[in-house]
């Protein structure tokens, strides 16, 4: 409760103090508004603004640091030999935050994870009680100075217009920072990994196996991080993927763009619309639960081993999945081949394939591979598909018919359930999400590079 | 020498041409109009091609929607069974306090035993009887516990009850185990299915809508299992998502359309938003796994940090969508509010946004629709754990419902596949319902300037 009532409370505050600057305002005038520099709204706007925004901006930063605050605290007071171990740590600040919960009474903790436990309870309790001090005494400060500051000829519109034009800076200012957040927590996961794995193995390592042993004397206790393995196996799947989203995305485009007449398209284009639509997960569960059943039947029935986690049934529901991408980007691409190129091949007395094959086609080229490449770059970054249809077992094999794994497949195990951050195994999530990242924004630059240049051609 | 020879044959060349222009192409010779058949059948193979393409894409759709529907749609119903429940006092209020309490901590699932033993008095063996407990859910005690508190005068009466049966029973029922196969392949025994077949022909068995399924959450019962825990996630989700990406993404495109200056700023800013627009979802998991929850310490499985996940992934389609609606507003409408002595801001406010706002506001149904039916990242900020509770707030522990629908694809129990197609359906219909009234806002509010 203690934070959404903050946020009322704040807002309360707000509403006041925009009511009270437009009073004041009023006052001021003496009845006249052209005594006023600006109209009494932005006397109200401006004295709301001083009360909301340092609120605001303070409760996002004491977010940012309370857990880290209050973490470093506990662990500054527990024993040394808690403190030195990671795994022990990490077990025993769970134990606390248990018990500060209000829970725990089944764990047989020592007495000073207890009394560390109560601790917490008591941190966060003064941590919430001072949030909620601090933030309410900021506000009113805010309210009550810039209350003082108004006078009829003080250029309200001009600050509040300031104020604002700053609030849109920043909102800007987050896509940048979500990608320099994406960037650094990679990073600094990744660099974290490759102390403890070679980059050169993790890059062109050809085998991979994350579970690290339990004990040191068992098999592969090291792990084997070798990414190329994975690779491959993403790379099968998109393949198979494009084999059916390109061509079928291709012809739809052209039939939709150059023969369909206006009422089958004002159909059939919503419908193909709807498969971009429909949520990953639901393709997921179409892949593992119809499509694989499926082909491994039929294959039997043929006479091939078909297994039942094959790399063809995340592809082809993920080819699936992406017509609509193809379709309509190179829709796009072809309806902005100028008509003049059309209208000459058609007086030369070509028909409306040989137009298309000969003429629109290779002028639309560079956009087309342009699109195809966004294409490629969503099938390596698709995720529930091939985590609910392939396998885990990275086999480093092309054959269509066989389970393999996939870059995300092996993101998402990794991270799913128990993850200690001092272990190689849920670190090497990380770097594979690096590699990832790259990768996709590589492709998707490129692709976009190619497709401007197309565009820039023929405007 | 050389120019000689070239010009004799450009003349050679020339003639040639001269020759073959003097010629009249004869178009009714066999040869062209071979050659035109030709051509035009290539017309209408290319055209097919369009076609089947098409048909295709709309077959994977067709088969995409039957799938599910046929396999979904038997959720929405339950079986039940009918037994003669004695509520014995007894065993629910031994001393006859009457007291709620009392009465609430009842063995009610000894009840339920014993009205089955009454009903097949020759089941004797111990196994034997294990399975037969098995027609009865465990949560029909539950169920029977709130009867008895609404109504505490059925103490000591027999009662005939239509009780929820178990999941084995009720796929027996909707006819996805067969009877037929070999006792070892299926889940029930011989035994099992006499009983039903006993009780079938008594009329003790019967389908009714399955209202359970929509008001409670999951649990590892497939009979008692329910979306609504996961569409409250969803909800809280979509709540944090909208707050923040909804007024983020339309400042930031008000300042990158109507005020940024073209500088490198502004040309970073851009680049940015299209390359976000294009980067795995997982990554955003990432992302938020590392900055929410390990840097921030926020609570783990939290629809908090899920929206806060979700927020930076919809902003730049919102921005996007967003642009282009307030690119939209024609010049003239901007001229004529500063002419009058408004300043830019006021413009903007109190003119260029109201006209944007349906487009605005369709771009971000559609992202949030995004939002709705993604999964992957929130798998990577713990919103998989296994939750029974209904949540109670954003801060509360939560899953979504993709998520939901994950969790159970990978359930082992056969009822968890019909569930699983009827929590996709009612997903769907969330987001066919969210995508209608973005096609509805643009249609009504579509103005041609």
């Amino acid at each position: 409760m203690s934070l959404s009532f903050l946020l009322l409370a704040v807002a309360a505050l707000c509403a006041l103090s925009f009511y009270f600057g437009r009073q004041r305002a009023v006052a001021l005038s003496g009845g006249r508004h052209s005594n006023l520099h600006s109209l009494p709204v932005h006397y109200g706007a401006y004295t709301a603004a001083w009360c909301g925004l340092p609120a605001l901006a303070l409760l996002l930063i004491w977010y940012m640091f309370q857990g880290s605050v209050i973490e470093a605290l506990i662990i500054s007071d527990l024993p040394q030999e808690i403190v030195g171990d990671s795994g022990r740590l990490s077990l025993a600040l769970n134990s606390i935050s248990q018990i500060a919960a209000g829970g725990g009474e089944h764990l047989t903790v020592s007495p000073e994870i207890v009394d560390a436990g109560r601790r917490l309870a008591n941190l966060q309790t003064i941590a919430n009680a001072a949030l909620v001090v601090v933030m309410l005494s900021v506000a009113l400060a805010g309210l009550v100075l810039s209350y003082r500051r108004i006078e009829a000829d003080m250029r309200a519109r001009n600050n509040v217009e300031r104020i604002s034009r700053a609030i849109m800076i920043v909102c800007s200012a987050i896509a940048i920072l979500s990608t320099v957040g994406i960037v650094f927590s990679l990073m600094f996961e990744t660099l974290h990994f490759f102390s403890k794995i070679n980059p050169l193995d993790f890059l062109f390592g050809l085998e991979w196996s994350p579970q690290t042993a339990i004990r040191a004397d068992q098999v592969a206790s090291e792990g084997a991080f070798g990414m190329i393995p994975l690779f491959v196996g993403t790379l099968l799947i998109t393949l198979i993927a494009m084999c059916v989203a390109v061509p079928v995305g291709l012809f739809s485009a052209i039939y939709m763009g150059e023969y369909a007449a206006p009422k089958f398209r004002a159909v059939a284009k919503p419908a193909l619309e709807i498969l971009a639509g429909v949520p990953t997960v639901v393709y997921g569960f179409f892949a593992a639960l119809t499509v694989a059943p499926f082909l491994r039947d039929n294959g039997a029935i043929l006479g091939l081993d078909v297994s039942s986690e094959s790399a063809l049934a995340a592809g082809l529901v993920m080819g699936i999945m992406i017509i609509p991408f193809v379709s309509s980007l190179s829709d796009d691409v072809m309806s902005q081949v100028p008509k003049s190129l059309r209208d000459g091949s058609y007086a030369l007395g070509a028909t409306k394939s040989e137009t298309i094959r000969q003429v629109i086609f290779p002028a639309a080229l560079p956009g087309i591979v342009g699109a195809v490449l966004l294409a490629v770059s969503r099938a390596i970054g698709e995720t529930m598909i091939v985590v609910m249809a392939a396998g885990l077992a990275a086999n480093m094999t092309v054959n269509p018919l066989q389970a393999v794994t996939t870059v995300t497949v092996q993101i998402v195990t990794l991270l799913v359930g128990d993850q200690e951050f001092d272990s190689a195994k849920t670190l090497s999530a990380f770097a594979l999400g690096l590699v990832l990242f790259l990768v996709t924004l590589g492709l998707n630059v490129f692709a976009l590079k190619v497709v401007q240049k197309y565009r820039e051609k023929y405007d | 020498m050389t120019d000689m020879a070239s010009l004799m044959e450009d003349r050679a060349a020339a003639k040639v041409i001269s020759d073959n222009l003097r010629k009249p192409v004869d178009w009714d010779s066999p040869k062209i109009a071979r050659n035109i058949k030709k051509r035009y059948a290539a017309e209408r193979r290319f055209k097919s091609y369009g076609l089947v393409a098409i048909g295709l894409a709309l077959l994977a759709l067709c088969t995409l929607a039957l799938s599910i529907g046929s396999k979904g749609y038997s959720a929405f119903y339950q079986t039940y069974v009918q037994l003669e429940v004695t509520f014995d006092p007894a065993v629910i209020d031994p001393e006859g306090t009457g007291d709620p309490d009392v009465i609430g901590r009842a063995n009610f699932d000894g009840l339920i035993k014993q009205a089955l033993r009454d009903r097949f008095p020759d089941v004797t063996s111990r196994s034997d009887r294990r399975n037969l407990y098995g027609i009865v859910s465990g949560g029909a005690s539950y169920d029977l516990r709130e009867r008895v508190l609404e109504n505490p005068n059925l103490i000591g009466q027999t009662r005939t009850i239509w009780l929820i049966s178990g999941d084995d029973f009720d796929m027996l029922n909707k006819g996805y185990i067969d009877p037929t196969v070999d006792e070892g392949d299926r889940r029930l025994n011989d035994k099992e299915i006499t009983w039903y077949n006993d009780l079938v022909a008594a009329g003790a068995v019967e389908k009714q809508f399955h209202t359970r399924f929509f008001t409670s959450g999951d649990s590892r019962e497939p009979e008692l299992a329910g979306i609504w825990g996961a569409a409250v996630g969803s909800f809280y989700t979509l709540i944090v998502t909208l707050a923040l990406s909804f007024p983020i993404g339309v400042l930031a495109a008000i300042y990158l359309e109507e005020f940024a200056p073209k500088n490198r700023f502004t040309q970073i800013v851009e680049v940015n938003i299209n390359n976000l627009a294009a980067v795995p979802s997982i990554v955003f998991g990432l992302l938020g796994l590392e900055v929410y929850l390990n840097v921030m310490h926020l609570p783990r499985s939290a629809p908090v940090v899920g929206g806060l996940t979700l927020a930076l992934m919809t902003l730049p389609t919102i921005i996007i969508a967003s642009r282009a609606a307030i690119k939209a507003v024609p010049p003239s409408i901007r001229q004529a509010a500063l002419g009058l002595g408004a300043s830019p801001v006021q413009t903007v406010t109190h003119h260029v946004l109201p006209l944007a706002m349906p487009g605005i506001l369709t771009g971000t149904i559609i992202g949030m629709a995004q939002a709705l039916g993604e999964t992957a990242p929130l798998l990577m900020i713990g919103m998989v754990a296994f939750i029974v509770d209904i949540p109670g707030g954003a801060l509360d522990p939560a899953t979504v419902l993709p998520v939901q629908i994950y969790l159970w694809a990978d359930s082992p129990e056969r009822a968890f596949v019909e569930k699983t197609s009827a929590a996709i359906m009612v997903l769907l219909a969330f987001l066919v319902l969210m995508n209608g009234l973005a096609v509805y806002l643009r249609k009504k509010f579509e103005r041609k300037w």
